[in-house]
């Protein structure tokens, strides 16, 4: 347990955290703002990455290929957001079928269950061979870095106007919504596109970053998203309360994540645990709301005279 | 201004649930009147007034606000037309936005949500000087997220966002039943207080036959799906709740038995 060997992959952790950030702001809009747990982001990750890097092989600009990303990504998006409001299908289960659906076009879009994409041949923006020794503008925790701001600026400007507050609106309340006069499926379907776009943008740096797309790349990836979104909260929600700062602290939570990886590696855990490790921590998070509400509070009666009318 | 021709509805058709909770049911409001809608549990209330919200689609029959024909409108759509509140304060409002956010949503009912700003600070007076008409201390808490409130401020803030721009018909859905007495007496206050200012076409359920009487100036009973009574003019002007009960054992002939009609 060389002390050194950690410090040295730290900031590698950063810049994984960071690009999972994006995909956890992704995760944020569609788990926090539309209180719907979609699962199409397991599906839709890898195929901004295999979009990206079938792009890019093909001789098309990194830029180019990650609005191609970008676009796939919204397209998975709206395909859930049909399942779920145009077909009355379950959100949960809408986004495991679009998940399931994406398995297979990820694959046709590779032609085999994985693409690698050579640094030294292509012009990428990320690589985790741009981590150390390399001019700081080309550094990828400062890229990345640099494109979570724009996101969260883009994102933060997006839910002040009309539009944006409608979206949120649905989210919190979707009979009120309606009452006001909002199309509240337009609205899920939105932001679900939204939610899918910055996912797919994730993969398509994370190809670039590891150097290959693979078909399974997206296996929990809501996990480690909600795992971000959460620890973001818990750490950072009683002093960020402005919605921009709250993003920031998604993208955050991303990075203790990778953190915390890191030094469970370092202390030798058998990394075939390492999901179901994941898996528990968001569990035992998830609960902890419900559980404060039944050990830890009292009881309080609510809409007395009703109840005592009925 | 509202005009309702025969409209049913049936839950759940087809199995042992069903329920016909609408049965031919038509009514026609008048430009301004204020119509109490009474009746018992199931009586078609709640339904009557969703019908025209368009929650869901009717099974037959046909509803028309200020003329257009909304049978076929998404509620979404129809809300142009329509203020709304709902009998759950926690419905009304979206409580982790802010006052001044909720009420932005609804002076913005019927428009088009585009990409300008969500609120324009020249918007704040107007929020400020009609929060402070409710006499509730709001108008200096603009940016309070609605979920701080309580039952009664925010069923009263509800009120406010659904007259903020005003609605050919305002739909009130027993919206004080689950306050306690001294809200629901302050929240009906304000109620008659806004009607009565803006001279709204208004329909509001209650379970409390003295309410009933003492606001607006009509009245009607439902009962099993139909509308049983209809008193309006000097007659509802005059009316006890001797008279009512009276006329509804004249109607039904059956006794009156749900006591917390009268007791509400």
């Amino acid at each position: 347990m060389n002390i050194l060997n950690l410090f040295n992959a730290l900031p590698g952790a950063v810049a994984q955290g960071l690009i999972w950030g994006i995909m956890a702001i992704g995760v944020y809009i569609t788990f926090r703002i539309l209180d719907i747990a979609d699962l199409t982001v397991d599906g839709t990750l890898c195929t901004g990455g295999a979009v990206c890097i079938m792009m890019m092989q093909s001789g098309q600009n990194v830029w180019v290929a990650l609005l191609g990303a970008l676009l796939a990504g919204a397209a998975a998006g709206m395909v859930t957001g049909l399942l779920y409001t145009f077909m009355g299908i379950p959100a949960i289960l809408s986004g495991i079928l679009t998940q399931l659906g994406l398995y297979s076009i990820n694959l046709k879009i590779m032609g085999k269950a994985n693409q690698a994409i050579n640094v030294d041949k292509f012009d990428l923006l990320v690589s985790l061979r741009y981590i150390k020794g390399v001019p700081f503008y080309k550094n990828t925790i400062l890229i990345v870095a640099v494109v979570i701001v724009i996101l969260i600026g883009v994102l933060y400007w997006f839910f002040g106007t009309e539009l944006g507050c409608s979206l949120r609106a649905t989210g919190c309340n979707d009979n009120m919504a309606r009452a006001q006069g909002i199309n509240t499926n337009f609205n899920k379907v939105l932001g679900l596109m939204l939610s899918n776009a910055l996912v797919a943008l994730s993969g398509a740096l994370l190809g670039q970053y590891q150097g290959f797309a693979d078909v399974n790349m997206g296996r929990g990836a809501i996990v480690i998203g909600l795992a971000a979104v959460i620890i973001g909260e818990a750490v950072f929600g009683r002093i960020f309360h402005n919605f921009a700062l709250r993003l920031l602290a998604v993208g955050f939570g991303s990075i203790i994540y990778y953190f915390v990886l890191q030094i469970v590696i370092w202390m030798g855990i058998d990394t075939d645990l390492l999901k179901l490790l994941s898996a528990a921590v968001v569990a035992i998070f998830l609960a902890i709301p419900t559980w404060k509400s039944r050990y830890f509070s009292k009881p309080v009666s609510r809409g007395g005279a009703k109840n005592a009318a009925d | 201004m509202l005009q309702i021709k025969n409209i049913s509805k049936t839950f759940n058709a087809g199995t042992v649930n069903e329920k016909q909770a609408l049965k031919n049911v038509s009514l026609t409001l008048e430009n301004g009147d204020f119509v109490t809608v009474i009746g018992g549990n199931g009586a078609g209330k709640s339904t009557m007034l969703n019908a025209i919200a368009g929650v869901w689609p009717v099974d037959e029959g046909q509803i028309m606000i200020d003329g257009q024909d909304v049978t076929k409108l998404p509620e979404y759509k129809r809300a142009i037309f329509l203020g709304r509140v709902f009998q759950d304060p926690m419905n009304g409002t979206a409580a982790t936005m802010g006052i001044e956010e909720n009420l932005a949503l609804a002076l913005r009912r019927g428009n088009p949500r585009t990409l300008k700003k969500g609120i324009r600070s020249n918007e704040r007076e107007a929020y400020k000087e009609a929060l402070a008409k409710l006499g509730l201390g709001l108008e200096d808490r603009l940016t309070s997220k609605v979920g701080l409130l309580s039952g009664g401020q925010r069923q009263a803030l509800t009120l406010l966002m659904a007259t903020l721009k005003k609605p050919k018909l305002l739909l009130l859905d027993e919206h004080t039943a689950a306050l306690d007495p001294k809200t629901a007496a302050k929240v009906l206050e304000t109620t008659d207080m806004i009607v009565n200012r803006d001279k709204l076409t208004t329909l509001m359920i209650t379970h409390n036959m003295r309410d009933a009487i003492a606001h607006g100036n009509r009245l009607i009973m439902m009962m099993d799906g139909h509308i049983i009574l209809d008193i309006k003019g000097e007659e509802k002007k005059h009316l006890t709740v001797e008279d009512l009960l009276h006329k509804f054992e004249e109607v039904s002939g059956e006794e009156f038995a749900s006591d917390k009609a009268i007791l509400g």
